[in-house]
């Protein structure tokens, strides 16, 4: 690769430093000033999806910008990708992201934050009686994935000796699998959960 | 060749009979209480045929076998942990006379890698060991073909037990401990299937390419005495615990459960893996896949018998064959 032109002797790059400046007084400016963001989204070919996303966005008081649904191409899995753009307080943008994984719609990517990796492990072990939600909310917390979907199979029901299994999807960010499924081997194995996983790092 | 087979298993009863096939010429055999020996080639069907009857294999001692005229050493006794022994002893035997080693026996190999190549830098004998890792499948052959120091993995299903038992959990429904039974049946898995469904297997033979992999960047014998890999460095885990409900949920999203060893410069990994149900490593019943990742070359999978006396023994005499 060639290298970068240099500026010619004596030529100061003053513009980008004033650039520089001048955005991060504007920035700063206001404590109550609304944020702007970008939300992707993937949802099911059905009627009505589209406003069932929607409604975490207005319940959370976000002021909706636009909306680009692309009803033409489809995600790899299949769904109808979306793009929403919001506007809201700051401290009102997780809750929104939240309230949209609960209704079971799938952010694909918040802002710059990119699930671009997905991985499915299987989960055997007690999952009902160490408390499952617990169990997927401290995966949540400690690996920074999110948990996208999981379906349990305890045929013996709670209080058996026998061992339960649950097959979990996880989004993981960009090449961040591995780690990902490091971190979920040690946060369950206090529960003594084993974790079945894809071979790391790999297709 | 000369050849001198220590054990009679079904590896080492099966060399002795193909032995002539390929040329060479069986001088002594032995079990672990007596041995035949004659250094003009022995009757190796009439030896055997007493085994079978309950009989010594002749009227020699197993010291005297490894003390016969041979130009081989095939040490094909049970693989042993630790010290590796009575196999080591034998290896180091033939070595100082300067006879070849080929080993069948895991022990040597996964546990004193660097003893074995030490007595054999002193030695005109040289080892091989094709046998050791994935039965009839030709893994040691291939990355020494492609070059180890290109090669940064090793990954397979190794044994053939334990994929026996996972893929028949897998398309029937049946659960670990009715289709272990079934594999006891049918001679699949022994009585005591510990060795197999507890990984220790697959990861004696990964930790075998390991050592491989490692010795292609040493330049002495005292910095892969630094780096050469054991048993108890391997991250091992079994499958006995695997509920059929985990085959089921992996099932229903086009995956099925694995035990998948992989060694790499890093070190040995062994444990049930999630894999595409038809997916390269979903061999099923017992048979073995080996897959490795080549610098240049990419991926490659040999797939075949991981076990089995005449699978066994047909890597034992491609062994001898480089000797010549």
């Amino acid at each position: 690769m060639p290298s970068e032109s240099t500026p010619a002797p004596g030529e100061q790059p003053v513009d980008s430093d004033e650039t520089a400046e001048d955005a991060a007084e504007t920035d700063g400016g206001h404590e109550t000033e609304l944020q702007a963001h970008t939300i992707r989204l993937e949802l099911v070919d059905e009627p009505g999806q589209l406003l069932a996303a929607l409604k975490p966005i207005a319940d959370n008081g976000a002021n909706l910008l636009s909306i680009f649904h692309e009803r033409g191409s489809l995600t790899p899995r299949g769904r109808i990708p979306v793009e929403v753009d919001i506007e809201c307080p700051p401290d009102r943008f997780e809750g929104i992201l939240e309230d949209l994984r609960d209704r079971g719609v799938n952010v694909i990517q918040a802002d710059a934050e990119e699930y671009g990796d997905e991985v499915t492990l299987v989960l055997v072990g007690h999952l009902v009686d160490t408390d499952l939600s617990d169990t997927l909310k401290n995966i949540q917390d400690c690996s920074g994935a999110s948990v996208a979907d999981i379906d349990l199979s305890a045929p013996a029901g709670a209080g058996s000796s026998a061992h339960s299994s649950a097959r979990l999807r996880l989004r993981a960010h960009a090449g961040e699998t591995a780690s990902v499924i490091e971190t979920v081997r040690e946060v369950v194995a206090e529960k003594d959960i084993d974790v079945i996983a894809p071979l790391e790092g790999r297709r | 060749m000369r050849l001198c087979v220590l054990g009679a298993g079904a590896v080492g009863r099966s060399v002795a009979e193909l032995a002539p096939e390929y040329g060479h010429t069986v001088t002594a055999l032995s079990d672990s209480s007596s041995a035949v020996v004659d250094p003009d080639g022995l009757d190796v069907e009439t030896a055997l045929a007493r085994k079978e009857a309950d009989e010594a294999l002749g009227d020699a001692s197993p010291g005297d076998a490894l003390a016969a005229e041979y130009d081989v050493l095939v040490e094909a006794t049970p693989t042993t942990l630790g010290d590796a022994e009575p196999g080591f002893s034998h290896l180091r035997t033939a070595l100082e006379r300067d006879n070849h080693v080929v080993l069948a026996n895991k022990g040597p190999v996964a546990e004193r890698y660097a003893d074995v190549r030490e007595l054999e830098a002193d030695s005109a004998g040289e080892v091989y060991f094709e046998a050791t890792v994935g039965g009839a499948i030709p893994v040691c052959a291939t990355v020494d073909d492609l070059g180890a120091e290109h090669v940064s993995a090793v990954r397979g299903v190794l044994n053939g037990t334990a994929n026996f038992v996972l893929s028949r959990m897998a398309a029937e429904g049946l659960d670990y401990d009715h289709v272990l039974a079934e594999a006891q049946d049918l001679g699949v898995a022994e009585a005591d299937p510990s060795f197999d469904v507890e990984g220790t297997d697959a990861a004696l033979k990964c930790v075998i390419l390991a050592n491989v992999l490692r010795e292609a960047d040493c330049d002495s014998l005292d910095e892969l005495r630094e780096v050469e890999v054991t048993l108890a460095d391997a991250e091992v885990e079994g499958i006995r615990d695997i509920p059929g409900s985990a085959l089921e949920l992996a099932a229903e999203d086009g995956r099925t459960v694995r035990l998948v060893g992989e060694a790499t410069r890093d070190g040995v990994t062994v444990g049930p893996r999630l894999v595409p149900e038809n997916g390269t490593l979903s061999v099923t019943g017992t048979r073995n896949i080996v897959e490795i990742d080549h610098e240049y070359a990419g991926g490659l999978a040999i797939s075949g018998r991981g076990a089995g006396g005449e699978e066994t023994a047909s890597a034992v005499l491609a062994d001898v064959a480089r000797l010549e």
